[in-house]
């Protein structure tokens, strides 16, 4: 795998893993402030 | 079966709790076999190498953008129509995983245009319409978000989900209308794919993943919001 390759792949992998896991971060948050 | 019965917002509450961990545990044991045939079984492309890769990514991620709006949708025009709270409700919790799925599906793309095309970004037709799939989302979430009244915000961002459904078919047939840099559909009902079935194989796991992702999540947020409303 070229490294320009490996550096693509991994940034848009990231940003989706990251973007995915802030979305249920933030729903789990919103979901304790209304149970209370 | 009566599926009226789950019309009511107090009747849905306790089955989207009881589905949506099932839907969650889907999406991970999918994403988990789709990253698999797709890093470790399918093979290298012959003409981009390994940067295909992000192909398992941006397709199901715009594959879902577009239908995550359509079900939106439905269902706004449905609480537009039938005035059901539990309608207005789906429609605002299905926005933010629409909008994020459609920011993936630029974000993933530029990425995987600066080595394929030379450029991380080009107002091409299908891009620009994805863009503007992305604002309509933004649009929808921000107009709700004003209207203090949720019944009015309902109708009002119905309205906007209803003339955005234009946008779909502008996007799905972009490329087949306009002369564009970005390339045909990966898979027609038609022609059938045009890609090696392994490639197909983990492509088809990771938009089923989103897909079961969308749904779990959807369903958690409709409870907080059910809670929010009928507190």
């Amino acid at each position: 795998m070229s490294e320009q390759h490996t550096f693509f792949i991994a940034w848009a992998y990231g940003v989706t893993a990251v973007a995915l896991v802030l979305e249920v971060i933030f729903l789990l948050k919103r979901k304790r402030e209304t149970k209370t | 079966m009566n599926w009226f019965w789950y019309a009511s917002p107090q009747t849905f509450y306790p089955l989207a709790g009881r589905m949506a961990p099932w839907f969650g545990i889907a999406a991970a044991i999918l994403a988990a076999a789709g990253l698999y045939v797709g890093f470790l079984v399918a093979p290298t492309d012959a003409q981009q190498g390994e940067v295909y890769r992000i192909i398992f990514i941006h397709v199901p991620a715009a594959w879902l953008s577009m239908f995550i709006y359509l079900v939106l949708a439905f269902w706004a025009a449905l609480g537009l129509a039938f005035h059901t709270r539990l309608s207005g409700m789906m429609a605002s919790a299905l926005a933010p995983t629409g909008a994020l799925f459609t920011f993936i599906a630029l974000v993933t793309g530029s990425l995987w245009g600066r080595p394929t095309w030379g450029t991380y970004w080009v107002w091409d037709a299908r891009l620009t319409s994805e863009l503007v799939l992305l604002f309509l989302y933004l649009g929808f979430m921000a107009l709700q978000a004003a209207i203090d009244d949720p019944r009015r915000a309902d109708k009002a961002g119905a309205l906007l989900a209803i003339v955005g459904v234009v946008n779909i078919p502008i996007i799905h047939y972009s490329v087949v209308w306009w002369n564009s840099l970005h390339q045909g559909a990966s898979v027609s009902v038609t022609r059938g794919a045009s890609m090696a079935p392994l490639m197909l194989w983990a492509m088809l796991l990771m938009a089923l993943a989103f897909w079961m992702y969308s749904i779990a999540v959807s369903l958690t947020r409709v409870r907080c919001i059910i809670r929010e409303r009928e507190a």
